[in-house]
């Protein structure tokens, strides 16, 4: 440094401050940064630009051309004279049978539309747990009020099938405390137990409150809520169940929960579909009637339940050995530490997964259409397609399947956002 | 200061470890351990890492299972029993290197959630009880934050008092402050140091060799396996047998 010059500085006067400068503000900044920040990025920009051109310049008028009011294909045509639009009408005569199938009967529509909004009723306490407590008294006792209000028939079948599982509780909470399996196994038996006898309060008549529905005549969008939101629900828990099953120091349940696991994941679900079909009919004495609903839903359920396990598992694996020590040092048992403990942090890390598993599942209970029932695309494929009004209706049915879905979906997801957001206590 | 605790312990026994041996697979981690401790002792374990000095405290609330000789706790033999068990570590309280708090539970929900669970003590008693003992390690009013956001300090102190609020009679420390900065290793160790003056039968695997001084009453040094010589503090630091213990003690007191 040369020594002559001083490095000394006292500023006098204090610099005011200005605007910065036009191209660093507002919506030239944003345009520059986002859209025109390169060469390569502005020939991307102006490509994307010319691809939503060509697409909103085919689509647009399909839609706003869309006809609403005609009773047929041929119709639809008549109307647009050769100009491009869509035939929308499909939906607006079809509908119901989008909805509720064809053969559910149109004066009890109202039962499926009361069951549909008693679930948001149902599913809120478990969705949001800061609500109170006592509403999961109403989410226990939903899926008996929506059994009766959609398959109808006596009210004695839901009402027994309710006091099976009550007896049961009440077994499994006088014996379980003394031994876990004195008590399982004894509610299992207490619940069939009562259920056999309770067989015999069934009313024979077909003279009912709300007249029976019986499974083959549900269908449409109606099935696929029906099949997603069972399913879901109890592949949770079974899930949950496995993945602590395949982690356990017995050697025969981890054996049980491993095969299990490894053979459904390994099988796809449409040989399960057609198993529980076809096959199914072959292991049970010919005059049992299971129900083809009840053994779709058993074999969806067993499908994700066993998905879900694997996503469980890894979070299980996720969480540090210390937590398992600190809960054990403390004395908590087994159930209590997997409880208040080591559950809710594997099930919070567990989230994206999970919530994927149900998404799919949701999307693959249209897969029952295969199996000759009318789910929303067995409708479409099947007896909307067929007719020879809509035969050819291709794009604006599949569109609004899709559409149903993807609000479902959506929705699912995110709520998991939310729940992920409202369970973030890690300050990462 | 030393004599004066020196005069609490009892000779009434809140530990036997008798000829008690553990193998991880083939490999002979601890080697006929003998060792008693009276109600209010204050024993700190030191030794080389890998001499199993984590692993014997770890055996004696059943985080570890041993596979030769017994250890009678507070009475109770330690046994593949899980009732036997429970019992034991509800009566033992235990400080991790890495605090290993709740992270999804409240500061205040983690030190009451085994009082509630374990104990069966209602709910506003064991509030009451936690912020008795947030108090005594001095961050009550952290009590509604979440783990995460209190400073490693402050987190093993509320790993203490989370111990302390199911009442043990015997706390165990496994390298409690060796995860933390060195400025947050005192207020840790006032914590322990005031606990020890309250007459806590305690076991501490540390590296401290001034708390060693201040507060043990026995030291105990642990090489491959076995313990190696074990005395009063002072005749342990300045009058060593071993030269297994010389070596140890030139290595960590050196510097």
């Amino acid at each position: 440094m040369p020594t002559d010059t001083s490095v000394a500085f006292v500023r006098t006067a204090e610099i005011p401050p200005s605007p910065p400068p036009a191209s660093e503000t507002g919506i030239v900044k944003w345009l520059r940064e986002n859209l025109f920040s390169s060469w390569g990025n502005t020939i991307l920009t102006l490509f994307s630009f010319w691809a939503i051109y060509v697409i909103l310049t085919a689509t647009v008028p399909w839609i706003v051309n869309g006809v609403w009011t005609t009773s047929s294909l041929a119709a639809c045509r008549e109307v647009l004279q050769g100009e491009v639009g869509a035939c929308f009408s499909v939906l607006t005569e079809r509908w119901n049978q989008l909805l509720y199938g064809f053969k559910y009967p149109v004066e009890e529509y109202w039962r499926p539309n009361l069951a549909f909004l008693l679930l948001f009723a149902a599913a809120a306490p478990v969705l949001f747990f800061d609500l109170p407590r006592k509403l999961l008294i109403f989410t226990a006792l939903y899926p008996f009020i929506a059994y009766w209000l959609i398959w109808g028939g006596s009210i004695m079948i839901p009402i027994v099938a309710l006091l099976g599982f009550v007896a049961g509780y009440f077994v499994f909470d006088r014996f379980g405390k003394q031994s876990f399996a004195q008590g399982f196994f004894g509610a299992i038996v207490a619940a069939f137990v009562v259920w056999w006898l309770g067989g015999f309060l069934i009313p024979d008549t077909e003279d009912t409150l709300l007249p029976a529905v019986p499974s083959r005549d549900l269908g449409g969008f109606m099935l696929n809520m029906m099949l997603g939101v069972t399913c879901v629900s109890l592949s949770l828990p079974l899930g949950i169940v496995l993945a602590l099953g395949r982690q356990s120091k017995m050697p025969l349940i981890k054996g049980i929960c491993v095969i299990f696991i490894e053979f459904i994941r390994g099988v796809p679900l449409i040989t399960l579909l057609f198993v529980a079909s076809v096959m199914l009919s072959y292991f049970f004495p010919p005059e049992s009637t299971v129900d083809l609903f009840l053994r779709v839903v058993i074999m969806i359920t067993m499908f994700s339940a066993a998905y879900i396990a694997e996503v469980i598992r890894g979070g299980l694996a996720a969480l540090p050995k210390g937590q398992y020590e600190a809960a054990d040092s403390l004395g908590l048992d087994y159930p209590q530490a997997m409880r208040l403990i080591i559950l809710p942090q594997a099930l919070k890390i567990s989230i994206p997964g999970i919530v994927n598993v149900a998404v799919g599942l949701f999307k693959d209970t249209t897969l029952v259409s295969v199996i000759s029932m009318f789910d929303l695309v067995g409708m479409i494929r099947g007896p909307i397609l067929a007719s020879t009004e809509w035969n050819g209706v291709y794009w604006e049915l599949l569109s609004f399947a899709a559409l149903l879905f993807f609000i479902v979906c959506y929705g699912i997801s995110q709520y998991s956002q939310w729940l992920e957001r409202r369970l973030a206590t890690d300050h990462r | 200061m030393a004599e004066a605790a020196q005069m609490q312990v009892s000779d009434e026994v809140a530990i036997t470890i008798n000829n008690m041996n553990k193998w991880y697979g083939t490999f002979h981690v601890l080697r006929d351990i003998d060792l008693t401790v009276y109600r209010g002792e204050r024993i700190v374990i030191c030794g080389p890492s890998g001499s199993g000095k984590s692993t014997l405290i770890r055996c004696i609330n059943a985080l570890e299972e041993h596979q030769q000789g017994e250890i009678v706790v507070d009475g109770t033999l330690l046994s593949s029993d899980l009732k036997n068990i429970d019992t034991i570590r509800s009566e033992v309280g235990m400080c991790f290197q890495h605090f290993n708090l709740f992270p999804h539970l409240t500061i205040l929900e983690n030190c009451t959630l085994a009082p509630i669970w374990v104990r069966k003590i209602p709910k506003k008693e064991a509030e009451e009880t936690a912020m008795h003992f947030l108090e005594k390690v001095k961050i009550p009013d952290q009590a509604g934050k979440y783990p995460g956001q209190l400073s490693g300090g402050q987190q093993q102190r509320v790993a203490i008092a989370r111990s302390l609020c199911m009442k043990p009679r015997i706390m165990l420390f496994d390298e409690p402050t060796s995860a933390l900065d060195p400025e947050m290793i005192k207020e840790v160790l006032d914590t322990m140091i005031e606990l020890a003056e309250e007459g806590m039968t305690m076991l501490c695997v540390t590296h401290e060799m001034g708390f060693a001084r201040q507060v043990a009453n026995r030291v105990i040094f642990m090489d491959a396996g076995q313990i190696v010589e074990q005395n009063e503090p002072e005749a342990f630091f300045n009058n060593p047998q071993s030269d297994r213990t010389k070596l140890f003690l030139s290595q960590i007191l050196g510097h």
